[in-house]
């Protein structure tokens, strides 16, 4: 299957809705979700005979900066029976972003959510052990961040060298 | 500056960092918290695991990472594309050829150039890359000895690693962190004689991992160890999205070489090797070591058909300039971008973004193969023995540069 009948099959199956919008220009090329269909969109294409997106290669967490005002959750499939590429983004608030997790479906969603938790402070709802995973569990702000800032000294080390 | 305070100790600073996941006080009876690392050599570098047990059942393993954390993603966010390469590097730190392949691959397709790369410079590419995976498997293979108690097979392997090493110093510059793939080329052609030398090296290889395989891989005490532990059947292997060897070992025919038919991976002939369960069950941790030690042959059968083909048809030349082609300004259209090739630990990923505006990445984010890897490892341990989860950390293969980044 190429694209555009992946895209046609998850809209006759889930409706016409329920994708936003497709990137073409991206590679794989992309299909835009809203945050709350997230975990009824990766269990279809999961588990549908069709598609079979049985791995999930990468999770990847973005900060779009203060000016758009946004978060983006970018997920990367990859079939392994088919060899189907897709990626699919989600975009979020950046006041309080949150989304479902997918600890449910793969379970090597279970430390990437958490490094994205620990680098941007998404919110993952439904994780079963959501805690900092590569900084320090007391250090404040997220590095990553647009307009991270990090603190002047950590345990009298000064952190800025 | 010498007498100043450089660090606040405190008795709690390590409970307020690195929290235990399990309090003494809840323990149940004939229950007790061991720790492992960040300092043990058997955990093949800084990791620490809390490791809940009943007398010598593993009933909990739980890691603590972070302690070799840089954040390459800042970095990157911070740096032009070309000066990327040696942060790079730094992940990987012992196969950093591999991930530097794939990271210029990645911006050579965002820029679209690459197809024009010249062919000499794709078959060096690959040579030093499985040059390097050859390197990183010998670490692998010796220290997984060493873990479980075959020291001989440490020494023989650093002995051999040492003549790659000095072979790509030679052509690099550098050891271990070498800054020679370069987006759109390399940074000098192989030096006058490294064909020659590098088939003689090969000549003496294959007896030695041969050599290897018979004293250490198909030895009765190393099978005891390691044969019926740490089973990993496929279809959990495919859900904790691990790659590499591990996935080959439970028996998967996937590697990305073959998948993807990156670079001139499909004008090469070699074999992937995959696990049969012969000493014990498929998918143990014989498996995984004996598919690691089938890839040494197959990376040695592609260094001698890249040799050829360097010394035949695209053979040196005068003029030929490897960097001719490496751009002076490295500014990719608006796009998001995702790139995978096949290290020696698994699939190593780059994702980009790239708004079209400067020269910089707006978002590069590295997917390691050891990150994913070891997330698996208390799947595998659980109900073992403690003496087991050695035998399934070194079989998992990490390197803990990958594991922080």
């Amino acid at each position: 299957m190429n694209f555009e009948q992946i895209v046609a099959h998850i809209k006759t199956s889930l409706g016409e809705e329920i994708i936003l919008s497709t990137d073409e220009n991206a590679s794989p090329k992309a299909i835009i979700i809203k945050a709350e269909n997230l975990v009824e969109v990766m269990d279809f294409l999961q588990k549908d005979n069709q598609l079979y997106f049985d791995s999930l290669s990468c999770i990847t967490g973005l900060d779009n900066g203060s000016e758009a005002n946004t978060m983006e959750m970018v997920y990367n499939l990859y079939s392994i029976p088919f060899d189907h590429h897709l990626m699919i983004k989600v975009e979020l608030s950046r006041e309080k972003p949150a989304i479902d997790s997918l600890c449910g479906l793969w379970k090597t969603a279970d430390w990437q959510e958490r490094e994205v938790y620990d680098m941007y402070g998404i919110h993952i709802n439904n994780h079963p052990d959501l805690r900092r995973i590569l900084m320090p569990a007391d250090w404040d702000g997220f590095p990553l961040r647009k307009d991270y800032q990090e603190q002047e000294y950590y345990r009298g080390i000064k952190v800025e060298y | 500056m010498a007498n100043q305070v450089q660090y606040i100790f405190d008795q709690e600073n390590l409970r307020k960092s690195a929290p235990q996941k399990f309090k003494s006080e809840d323990l149940k009876r004939e229950e007790m918290i061991i720790n492992i690392g960040p300092q043990h050599p058997s955990t093949h570098g800084v990791l620490r695991l809390e490791v809940l047990a009943k007398g010598e059942e593993v009933i909990e393993v739980v890691p603590h990472l972070g302690y070799l954390h840089r954040c390459f993603e800042k970095h990157a966010e911070n740096l032009p594309y070309n000066q990327i390469i040696p942060f790079v590097d730094r992940m990987d730190y012992l196969a950093a050829m591999n991930t530097e392949h794939a990271y210029a691959m990645g911006v050579e397709r965002m820029l679209g150039v690459d197809k024009i790369i010249p062919k000499r410079v794709e078959y060096i590419r690959v040579l030093v890359a499985e040059l390097n995976r050859l390197a990183s498997h010998f670490i692998a293979l010796g220290s997984y000895g060493m873990d479980i108690g075959a020291v001989t097979a440490f020494f023989w392997m650093t002995r051999d690693r040492e003549h790659i090493v000095r072979l790509l110093e030679w052509a690099s510059g550098a050891r271990m962190l070498y800054n020679y793939i370069w987006v759109g080329g390399l940074f000098y052609d192989l030096p006058v004689g490294f064909e020659e030398r590098c088939l003689e090296f090969t000549t003496y290889l294959k007896p030695k991992i041969m050599e290897l395989e018979r004293v250490v891989i198909d030895n009765k005490i190393f099978i005891d160890r390691t044969a019926n532990v740490g089973v990993l059947p496929v279809d959990l292997a495919i859900n904790y999205g691990i790659t590499g060897p591990m996935l080959r070992g439970s028996g998967l025919k996937y590697d990305l070489r073959k998948v993807d038919g990156y670079s001139v991976y499909p004008e090469i002939d070699f074999d992937i090797p995959v696990g049969k369960g012969e000493a014990g069950t498929l998918g143990d941790c014989w498996d995984r070591t004996w598919v690691r030690v089938q890839e040494c042959y197959e990376s040695v059968k592609i260094i001698e058909q890249c040799l050829e083909k360097l010394t035949g048809e695209h053979k040196r030349t005068r003029d030929f300039d490897p960097r001719a082609l490496a751009p002076k300004k490295i500014r990719p259209k608006a796009q998001d971008f995702y790139i995978r090739a096949e290290n020696p630990k698994g699939e190593t990923g780059f994702f980009f973004r790239a708004d079209g505006r400067s020269d910089v990445p707006f978002r590069c984010k590295a997917r390691g193969a050891s990150f994913v890897n070891l997330s698996i490892i208390n799947e595998l341990s659980k109900g073992g023995l403690i003496s087991d989860l050695i035998a399934v950390i070194g079989s998992i293969d990490i390197v803990l540069g990958e594991v922080d980044r």
